[in-house]
């Protein structure tokens, strides 16, 4: 499903960062195109 | 979702395309998800930020969702969200995260591709 499509990663402070989303994704075939960990506070 | 990353995906749609592009939320709860989810997709439902009113159309999909877990590798995945995933609200937020792509984004998953 992900493999050679293209990602945004919107991660989540209180959630799961966007690094670690990043790192799972990397794995999937997607090229990471921008990658952030937003605060919802 | 925060207005300098609203202006990014927008870039980012306008420049790639929606076919090709995912956008995958880290989010913790259902509501934030799905905010997040309808942001992409459907534009900025507080009318706040450059989405407003833009309807990219772009799929959002949940980190914890089976389809996206499926398609990383297992020890890397565990390493990285498996804590989380223990601890949130899966099913909430597989569910709203779901509805919303396939109400705004054509697809509940791999279908419109």
């Amino acid at each position: 499903m992900l493999k050679d499509r293209k990602a945004i990663i919107l991660g989540d402070r209180d959630g799961i960062p966007g690094p670690a989303i990043e790192a799972c994704i990397k794995t999937s075939g997607a090229e990471v195109l921008f990658s952030t960990t937003e605060c919802f506070v | 979702m925060d207005l300098a990353n609203q202006a990014r995906v927008k870039e980012l749609a306008e420049q790639y395309g929606k076919n090709d592009l995912v956008v995958i939320l880290g989010g913790a709860g259902a509501e934030s998800s799905g905010i997040a989810a309808e942001t992409v997709s459907n534009g900025d439902p507080s009318y706040a930020g450059p989405l407003a009113g833009v309807q990219l159309g772009l799929k959002p999909y949940h980190i914890l969702e089976p389809q996206v877990k499926g398609d990383c590798d297992p020890e890397v995945y565990e390493e990285q969200v498996g804590m989380m995933e223990m601890v949130l609200d899966v099913d909430a937020i597989v569910k709203e995260v779901s509805s919303i792509r396939e109400r705004y984004a054509g697809s509940a998953s791999e279908e419109g591709r």
